[in-house]
């Protein structure tokens, strides 16, 4: 187990220098940086302040070549904690991420739960009951789940909830909570409000689950151990649960490397669309004014958190099948 | 198969010649088995069809404004009407819109006119295109019977364009997306993973962990990041292959890894190694061996890879740094209804591209599922 | 010219086990290590052992599908110069596959469920003499009409066949170059024991006509003693004993091989050998191979410590090579 740990880690140091040199390379395409989009605004509003501009540029490296400006950023982040100032915001980045980057993660941690508590009993009700109106109604709404891109549902919900319920819409709270310091009523009004996101979120990673969950214990029902088991006279239920549902759950759990990653990225485009204070808004708005620390900080955070967070589900997982260790 | 069966035997009366079926026939057979498949693979025909021909089945110009019909709402077709003799006829039309200007919230307000009825009729002129970019003509499949009328069937957007005519052009650009970024994830997929798989080695674990890499992280910010990159006064061709290019980038992974583990799993099997001592290349194995026994695999893999990408494209052009407004797709159309504002104004911004871009890529799942089962034909 | 069509010498063939961190070698499995043995022309040629002793793994280093950790094949064709097949590139090894066939073990997996009959078989016709139409039809029809199939089958699929069926298509594209040499791996271990003995008949007549040699790999000591001329005894890696069919079914030298022999059901209870000689049993010991001892030592009811701390030597008694300390004496 020390090994396989270690292994791991090792493993995950050459990933993370990858994501920090694609993050690197990716907020350095476009043509230009941000202090020409500021020279152009500078200039469309008549002054002129060549100087201003190429002080700014020396004073944030931007002049020099590449490498130096990756070693700039990086050994400021590792050895400083400092990610860089912002310049639309003219503020270190750091005063403004952690925050979004915090609710990112909570929402993307309860979806998962989210995805699993649905997903685990409906993929099993489906199975055992095979082609039942029940199974055919989890079916149907399964491909409609995968057929419903993120931000399309996020609409159609806050629509609904607007046209049908009165509901403000946007926001993880009502604006007049905005600013309030935390209560038991904000705190219900935070409920009131992040289900849609999450039920938004998960839906397509809860749809493809229960497929697979169905598919796996199908799989398993008809295997002779059942037969034996149930000749045996043990109860249906007791039956199921212990045996192929244990079998089945094997492949289902392993989908927890590949599902963070997608959650997290739904969960990005999908605060874009309902105005969520997460770091999607907060991204968009960076890329499009090519604020490129702050940009750069985003990816480079939310993907490492990512690693990290898979590499811990992987764990977990070992630590339950022991088999997974030698594939 | 010209030579599928075979001749019965003079001195073997009882033996009747079978009809001998080759394994791309069994595909086949098993397929049309599967009547959703079949019918989504009638649909998706549909859809190729009207985006190639997007110009002649939109009935109104994409781009011709109209600032009397900002917000217009839908109008249904009906096919009858009531003829001068109080009876009723054939004659598909819509109703005639009555427009109102709300003074205090400074808009207009649209009702159904039941008493005017604007006649639609097939194979009308309208506005003036070149169909392929080559012939012009102003044919169009349907229309109203009057070109000075005009009618909305899917409504229309903020600037008084035709919806639906939008939707129809928008087809063109989505749906090819998909097709092109499908092929390029099948070059990229099927070489390394085909390296993976066969060579094996230090070449495959290189491979793996990169693959493993590109899993590992969330995808779409560096989407967002690439496609934010985009400069906004490139031409939009040249756009359309660039997101074209990082669209594809979602698909090939998982594409690779599945050729790779045929590969792995051929490469051991007896009819493969039989083959080499036939005295074949690595090549001919490869080409004459292996990939026939994958590639109805692979076909369903790739049927099921496009609405990804359909999807892909759709979420980068919503969000405004994928494809740009004058270029016409379903992603641009619905980036028209990004605020609940005007979602709550003119429903039919969300809805009417939301519908056709759930059911292209309902059909391609149903499509690709059918395909998945079909692939096996010695299965069950 | 030489009588051998085959000569092996300190064949061995280990396989990296890869783990670790960084995919290092830790270890390697000796799957084959150093035999030597060599084969006559027109004999057949047995090679037995059970599951894990190598002989698969040895079968096709001579086919060369393994290109082999050390030692010689040497093969000489009729009137043909010697080839040593471990050295040879891709190119000769080709023009050598003409020569040299193969018959596998599993019918359903060695034939391409994709391809017609005629595909199957003449596939290494249209390569080696370009042959194709009407003239490969007619020569795919000849071979199936040899292993007593129908011509009719040339455009069937070999899902349309049955297994003892397929065996003989299987048979019917190594016979399609005519061969000289013809290793067959575990021929009919996967047929039904009725057509097994029908499969076994054909090929002996197959050998007579086309003057084949054979090397019959096979774990069934019944199938060996029906078919093969001289038998190889094969127990983790190593030949244990090497003699003419007679003198090894009659007159056994190694423990190892008594103790096969013993394992082979017998129907008629009074003929039955004592319980007491039945010892050795049990599994190939998993955990590899040991150096510098007997493998069989922790299994023979006759270890001593000699053949614990000692690898033995190979000795000749009345013209049967044996690997065992005590050869001759138990």
């Amino acid at each position: 187990m020390l090994g396989f740990l270690a292994r791991r880690i090792l493993y995950m140091i050459p990933t993370l220098f990858l994501v920090s040199i694609v993050t690197f390379a990716i907020i350095q395409l476009p043509p230009g940086d941000y202090l020409d989009t500021l020279a152009a605004d500078m200039g469309e509003a008549g002054s002129d302040n060549n100087a201003a501009i190429e002080a700014l540029r020396v004073q944030y490296g931007l002049g020099e070549p590449m490498y130096v400006q990756y070693g700039k950023w990086m050994s400021g982040i590792l050895l400083h904690g400092n990610f860089g100032l912002s310049f639309e915001k003219n503020r270190p980045v750091t005063d403004l991420i952690w925050d979004r980057l915090g609710w990112t993660f909570l929402i993307s941690l309860l979806t998962l739960a989210f995805i699993w508590l649905t997903a685990l009993p409906i993929g099993i009700y489906s199975a055992v009951k095979k082609y039942s109106a029940g199974d055919y109604i989890a079916t149907f709404f399964g491909f409609i789940g995968l057929a419903i891109p993120n931000f399309l549902l996020a609409l159609v919900m806050m629509y609904v909830a607007f046209r049908y319920f009165g509901q403000s819409v946007g926001g993880l709270v009502s604006p007049e909570y905005l600013d309030a310091p935390w209560t038991w009523a904000k705190f219900g009004n935070l409920l009131e409000h992040i289900w849609m996101p999450i039920f938004v979120i998960g839906t397509s990673g809860a749809a493809a689950l229960i497929r697979i969950m169905r598919a796996n214990l199908l799989d398993e029902l008809y295997r002779p151990y059942v037969v034996t088991a149930r000749a045996k006279g043990m109860s249906e239920f007791q039956l199921l649960l212990r045996y192929p549902v244990r079998v089945a759950l094997n492949p289902f759990i392993s989908t927890i490397g590949w599902i963070l990653p997608t959650l997290v990225s739904g969960e990005i485009i999908v605060s874009v669309v309902m105005n969520l204070p997460t770091t999607g808004p907060m991204l968009l708005r960076a890329l499009l004014v090519q604020d490129m620390y702050l940009a750069g900080s985003l990816i480079l955070i939310v993907s490492v958190l990512t690693v990290v967070g898979t590499l811990i589900s992987d764990l977990l997982l070992a630590w339950i099948d022991p088999r997974i260790r030698y594939q | 198969m010209t030579q599928a069966s075979t001749l019965p035997l003079a001195d073997d009366p009882a033996e009747h010649s079978p009809v001998v079926l080759g394994p791309w026939a069994l595909v086949w057979r098993k397929f049309m088995r599967h009547r959703l498949a079949v019918i989504s693979g009638v649909i998706i025909i549909l859809i190729y069809l009207i985006a190639a021909f997007a110009e002649f089945v939109a009935p109104a110009d994409i781009s011709k404004t109209s600032v009397r019909h900002t917000f217009a709402p839908p109008q249904m077709m009906h096919l009858f009407a009531p003829g001068d003799d109080g009876s009723t006829v054939f004659l598909p039309h819509v109703k005639g819109l009555k427009t109102t200007i709300d003074k205090e919230a400074r808009r207009r307000t649209f009702e159904i006119d039941d008493t005017k009825i604007i006649p639609l009729g097939f194979f009308v002129h309208g506005f003036e295109y070149k169909l392929f970019g080559l012939i012009d003509t102003d044919l169009h499949l349907f229309g109203a019977k009057n070109p000075r009328d005009t009618f909305y069937l899917f409504g229309a957007d903020r600037l008084g364009r035709d919806i639906f005519s939008r939707i129809v052009v928008g087809t063109r650009i989505s749906m090819s997306i998909g097709l092109v970024g499908v092929a390029m994830s099948l070059v990229i997929g099927v070489l390394l993973g085909g390296i993976s798989g066969y060579f094996g080695g230090w070449l495959d674990g290189l491979i793996q962990r990169f693959i493993e890499f590109i899993r590992s992280v969330p995808t779409i910010p560096l989407w967002m990041g690439l496609a934010a990159a985009i400069p906004l006064d490139w031409p939009p061709l040249r756009t359309y292959f660039v997101v074209t290019l990082i669209v594809s980038m979602i698909g090939w992974t998982s594409l690779a890894r599945e050729v790779r583990g045929k590969f792995l799993s051929l490469r051991n099997e007896d009819f493969i190694i039989a083959a080499r001592l036939d005295g074949l290349s690595h090549g001919e194995v490869i080409l004459k061996h292996m990939v026939p026994s994958f590639s109805s695999h692979i076909i369903a893999s790739l049927t099921l890879a496009v609405p990804l990408m359909i999807l892909a494209e759709t979420s980068l052009s919503f969000l405004g740094i994928g494809l740009q407004p004058p270029i016409v797709s379903w992603g641009t159309l619905l980036k028209e209804a990004q605020n609940i504002r005007s979602i709550a104004q003119a429903p039919w911004l969300l809805i009417a591209p939301g519908t056709v871009i759930v059911i292209a890529v309902l059909a391609f799942n149903f499509l690709g599922d059918g395909l998945r089962d079909a692939a096996d034909p010695n299965a069950h | 010219m030489s009588d051998n069509i085959l000569e092996v010498n300190g064949l061995s063939m280990h396989f990296p086990l890869s783990g670790g961190a960084f995919r290092k070698s830790t270890s390697v499995v000796r799957a084959v290590e150093d035999v030597s043995f060599s084969v006559k022309r027109g004999e057949t040629f047995g090679v037995v052992g059970e599951s894990g002793s190598g002989k698969t793994t040895l079968g096709r280093c001579i086919m060369r599908i393994l290109t082999p950790t050390a030692g010689t094949i040497q093969y000489t064709g009729k009137a043909q110069e010697p080839v040593e097949l471990v050295t040879s590139d891709d190119s000769l090894l080709r023009t050598i596959w003409r020569d040299i066939r193969m018959v596998f073990q599993d019918p359903q997996s060695s034939l391409n469920p994709r391809l017609p009959v005629i595909e199957i078989v003449g596939q290494c016709l249209r390569k080696s003499e370009k042959l194709s139409g009407s003239a490969l039809a007619d020569r795919v029809s000849t071979l199936l009409t040899n292993v007593g199939l129908r011509p009719e089958i040339l455009h069937r699929y070999p899902g349309a066949f049955s297994g003892g069926q397929r065996q003989r298509l299987g048979i019917a594209r190594a016979l399609a170059t005519n061969p000289q040499l013809v290793v067959a791996d575990e021929a009919v271990s996967a047929l039904d024991v009725s057509i097994q003995a029908q499969t076994l008949n054909l090929m002996q007549d197959l050998q007579e006509q086309f003057e084949l040699t054979y090397i019959f790999i096979a774990h069934d000591l019944a199938v060996v003693e029906h078919i093969c001329d001289r038998v190889a005894v094969m127990y983790l890696g190593q030949i244990v004993e090497l003699a003419d069919k007679d003198e090894l079914f009659n007159n056994p030298k190694h423990p190892y091989t008594r103790a096969l022999l013993n394992a082979v059901p017998v129907p008629d209870p009074r003929k039955r050998p004592e319980k007491r000689a039945r010892r050795g049993a049990g599994e190939i010991p998993s955990g590899g191979v040991r150096p510098d001892a007997c493998q069989f030592a922790p299994r023979c009811p006759h270890a001593q410590d000699i053949c614990r701390n000692s690898s033995p030597p190979e000795k000749q008694i009345d013209g049967v090579a044996v690997l065992c300390h005590f050869a001759g004496e138990i």
